[in-house]
């Protein structure tokens, strides 16, 4: 193998190896300021993975929505909900250890599934660029009614967040 | 997609999805339970480009599900955000091990 | 026409009076129940009369009906109606509407006047089953119900202890008696295989080879024991002690009942299984000794009685002594004929002295006397009835008495003849005292005064007296013993030729008694005391009847009183005792089963109660509240479910 491809491997290997270190820090962080920039950092990297696989518009949908959106938001709840300078708070609870046992026995277990499952690769698939445009032939085409769904399941949680949150006025 | 073999990403996606899982059952922060989940859902969508990209017969079934989880994420966020907030004003604690109302 | 069937009519018309009377009588009917029994008694008059008229002309009507089947034997009932339960058939329903027509008028006032009538009517209703019965079990059902009526209407005046105590000593003296009878009946059942009269006269006469194989002995004590029902209930001794005290009774009662037909039913009933005494001569006397002893004592107690109504009950006794004596001397036809006059004329006696006491008010004789003027019809039919009962020719006594000595002394009893004889002296005699003192001489207590009773009591009395008069004809030599013949159609006995010797004998007696009454008490009555005074010990005996009811009292009645006594205290204390222990027992099962209750099922249910709760404490802890617990238990739970599923493990 060329000296190029061995790059391009070890770069993805550690970019892989990055997006889970951040994933730990979103997780253990006591500073949930700190938690939510974590997060911001593993989509970034899990986009740049998706260039990878040549979804590019995935990856800049990702950086759209996802960092864009998602993370603008859980920090505007982070501001309005908390004292951030506190910093002696635990931040993790008491069933931390079964928690992690478990974990650990489930990557385990599907580990091990996954890695004796002959996984059938299709060649042409490998081969095969999805553009832009077929996405959204697909989208309007075979997936047209999901794609209804979603966006009243939209308009359905834009108007319970609304209610939600609002502040009860009435006497 | 031939430079790095399917069964490293999918480990790479698993561990993603445990870390996940971890941070769901131990953080105490309601938000952090909500980021928990974002990571989640992130690796599922890895989980269903990877397929895309190898094994399926129709390459843009695995995007468009992608874009609906994304979607779903967000709504996630929004109405799990909502419930904070309402729960801050009520209680004044965003912890979960403040909020058991359902003990017996 | 009247057909034989229309017999069964007879009892059924008073039966069904008893029954009016019984329902209606006392609110509806009052006064007018006597009607009622009188219109049954007539009814059953009009249907027996022509019925036993064409018995008399020769004939026989016998009918049966199945009453009820038990297995392979056949319970059947039905009448006969021969020459001697025609005699009797037409004697007693024409003696008994008289009396009950003179009954509507000596019971007037009476509170219970209904009452009286319908047990009257039950009574007739009995009577006549036991005429026409075919068997000894329908037979034994009449007798009974008769003893039932006897008890009811000596007890009538039930208020009085005495006539109260009457009725009871009545019915348990009858009882004795019906026991042997009961015996008699089923020992004669054994031996013969039949009940039927009509069966048992074809088995026991001729010479059936079924005859050859009957057992004598058994024969002999059925016979016997058959006999026993007579002795108790015609009053023979030694079971005559209740038929002085049943003259506590109504007049009229006594008449019908104690003189005229109860009592002659124990002669009846030896005529009806004459065949069986005749089968077993051995019997015979045994059935002659009772009767003439009867006869004799009866008339010796009766010379120093003074109570006007016992005189007669002992005379009933005598003179039913008399017939039995003569159907134990095979003298069926003398013994009948002196049932059916004695009938007639001790009727006449008893409803006469009725009316004497209806008009007097009073019952002792010595408080009587010269009642001649003041109740003429009385006296004058009293006299007759007494000429006829002392044996004076040509009135009816006198035949059927003359029967009885003639049998008595040409079947070679002399004893008995001799016995008899002087019986009938006595018996004149002691008639004729009582008629001396209550009709003739001067009054003896001055507040003693008499009537004549009304029409209603003394038409009766004529018609019974013509009767006493001219029953005498169908037996006597006249019609050339019509009715001995007539009665010899069905049993064949030995017939006597007419005796002038005994005729002589007979008359003299009578004629002696009557005398020797009327020199001592129309004339010179202070010898009454003189000979009383002489003869202390005989007149003692006498007087207080043999002693009999004070032997029975002491030996027989006190004995038994005790043992009742001892097994009656026995019963109380068993029977109390039981009945307190199961009542203890029940409290002590009860505590048994509060505790069980209350400790066991209880504790059952609590238990069921703390166990939920201690279960509860330990399940509870899942529902900590907390989601993040919820989610790792979800989580946890998935992985052994994919362990699991997977078989991974």
């Amino acid at each position: 193998m060329d000296l190029l491809q061995l790059a391009i491997k070890t770069g993805i290997y550690t970019l892989m190896a990055g997006t889970l270190v951040f994933a730990l820090g979103v997780v253990m962080l006591k500073n949930l300021f700190h938690a939510a920039l974590s997060l911001a950092a593993v989509l970034i990297g899990t986009a740049i993975l998706y260039l990878v696989f040549h979804a590019e518009f995935m990856a800049a949908a990702q950086i759209l929505l996802y960092v864009g959106a998602v993370i603008t938001v859980i920090i505007f709840a982070i501001m309005l909900t908390e004292h951030i300078a506190e910093r002696s708070i635990i931040q993790r609870n008491k069933q931390s250890l079964p928690a992690l046992l478990g974990v650990l026995a489930l990557l385990v277990l599907i580990g091990k599934v996954l890695l004796k499952t002959p996984w059938p690769v299709n060649p042409s698939t490998l081969d095969a660029r999805v553009s832009v445009s077929d996405l959204g032939v697909a989208l309007m085409g075979a997936y047209v009614f999901p794609f209804e769904v979603i966006s009243i399941l939209l308009v359905g949680a834009l108007i319970g967040a609304v209610v939600i949150a609002r502040k009860d006025s009435r006497p | 997609m031939n430079l790095i073999p399917l069964n490293h990403i999918l480990i790479f996606s698993l561990a993603l999805f445990g870390i996940g899982i971890y941070g769901i059952l131990t953080r105490r922060n309601i938000i952090g339970i909500l980021i928990s989940i974002e990571l989640v859902l992130n690796a599922a969508n890895i989980n269903l480009i990877a397929f895309s990209k190898t094994t399926s017969l129709s390459p843009e079934t695995g995007l468009v599900f992608v874009l609906f989880v994304i979607a779903i994420a967000a709504i996630t966020v929004a109405v799990g955000l909502a419930i904070v907030l309402a729960l801050y004003r009520s209680r004044k604690t965003i912890f979960a091990d403040e909020v058991h109302l359902l003990k017996w | 026409m009247v057909t034989a069937d229309w017999i069964y009519l007879v009892p059924l018309f008073p039966l069904m009076a008893f029954v009016v009377n019984l329902l209606w009588g006392a609110r509806f009917l009052k006064n007018k129940a006597a009607w009622v029994s009188i219109a049954a008694s007539v009814a059953a008059c009009a249907v027996a009369l022509p019925i036993c008229v064409k018995v008399f002309g020769g004939a026989r009507f016998s009918n049966e009906f199945v009453w009820l089947t038990i297995g392979s034997g056949t319970l059947r009932f039905g009448y006969l109606v021969d020459p001697l339960s025609a005699s009797l058939l037409s004697m007693v329903t024409i003696v008994g509407t008289l009396i009950q027509i003179y009954a509507a008028g000596y019971m007037a006032g009476d509170p219970r006047f209904s009452r009286f009538f319908a047990y009257v009517s039950l009574f007739m209703f009995a009577m006549l089953t036991l005429t026409i019965a075919n068997n000894f079990i329908l037979f034994f059902m009449a007798w009974e119900i008769m003893g039932l009526c006897s008890y009811l209407l000596i007890g009538f005046y039930f208020e009085k202890t005495s006539a109260a105590k009457a009725g009871f000593k009545a019915f348990l003296t009858t009882r004795v008696g019906d026991v042997g009878f009961l015996i008699g009946m089923l020992t004669l059942f054994a031996t013969l295989g039949t009940l039927d009269f009509s069966e048992i006269n074809s088995l026991l006469t001729g010479t059936s080879q079924a005859r050859l194989g009957i057992n004598t002995g058994l024969l002999a004590m059925s016979a016997l024991c058959i006999f026993c029902g007579t002795i108790g209930k015609s009053a023979q001794f030694p079971l005559h002690v209740w038929l002085p005290d049943a003259m506590e009774g109504p007049t009229p009662v006594s008449a019908l009942i104690h003189a005229a037909t109860m009592v002659a039913a124990g002669v009846f009933l030896i005529a009806r299984s004459f065949v069986i005494f005749m089968a077993v001569p051995g019997t015979m006397p045994v059935v002659t000794t009772i009767g003439c002893v009867t006869a004799f004592m009866a008339a010796f107690i009766a010379l120093t009685q003074t109570d006007i109504k016992r005189i007669l009950a002992y005379s009933t006794i005598s003179q039913l002594g008399y017939m039995v004596t003569a159907l134990g001397m095979q003298g069926l036809g003398a013994g009948t004929f002196h049932l059916i006059t004695h009938a007639f004329f001790k009727a006449l006696l008893f409803l006469a002295a009725g009316s004497v006491i209806h008009g007097t008010h009073v019952q002792d004789i010595r408080q009587m006397g010269g009642l001649f003027k003041k109740m003429p019809h009385t006296a004058l039919t009293f006299i007759i009835a007494s000429l006829a009962l002392a044996g004076v020719p040509p009135l009816s006594g006198f035949w059927s008495k003359d029967e009885i000595l003639l049998t008595a002394f040409a079947s070679g009893h002399s004893l008995v003849f001799w016995t008899l004889l002087l019986t009938a002296f006595m018996t004149a005699f002691y008639m004729f005292r009582l008629v001396f003192m209550t009709f003739f001489g001067k009054a003896r207590d001055p507040k003693v005064h008499a009537h004549e009773s009304p029409a209603l009591m003394t038409l009766p009395l004529w018609a019974l007296a013509v009767g006493a008069i001219l029953l005498g004809i169908p037996g006597s030599p006249m019609t050339h013993h019509w009715f001995q013949r007539f009665l010899a159609h069905a049993i064949h006995h030995p017939e006597y030729h007419p005796s002038t010797f005994v005729m002589t004998c007979s008359v003299v007696a009578a004629i002696s008694g009557i005398a020797l009454a009327g020199i001592i008490y129309l004339k010179n009555i202070h010898w009454a005391e003189a000979i009383a005074k002489t003869f202390r010990p005989l007149y003692q005996l006498s007087f207080n009847k043999f002693y009999f009811d004070e032997i029975y009292s002491r030996y027989i009645i006190r004995p038994f009183n005790a043992v009742g006594a001892i097994f009656f205290k026995f019963d109380a204390s068993i029977i109390d005792g039981a009945v307190n222990g199961a009542g203890t027992g029940s409290l002590w099962i009860g505590a048994v089963k509060n505790w069980i209750d209350q400790h066991i099922v209880d504790g059952l249910v609590n238990f069921m109660g703390t166990f939920t709760r201690l279960l509860n404490s330990i399940v509870k802890r899942l529902q900590t509240g907390f989601v993040q617990n919820y989610l790792l238990i979800a989580f946890l739970s998935f992985l052994v479910f994919i362990i699991w599923e997977l078989k991974l493990i």
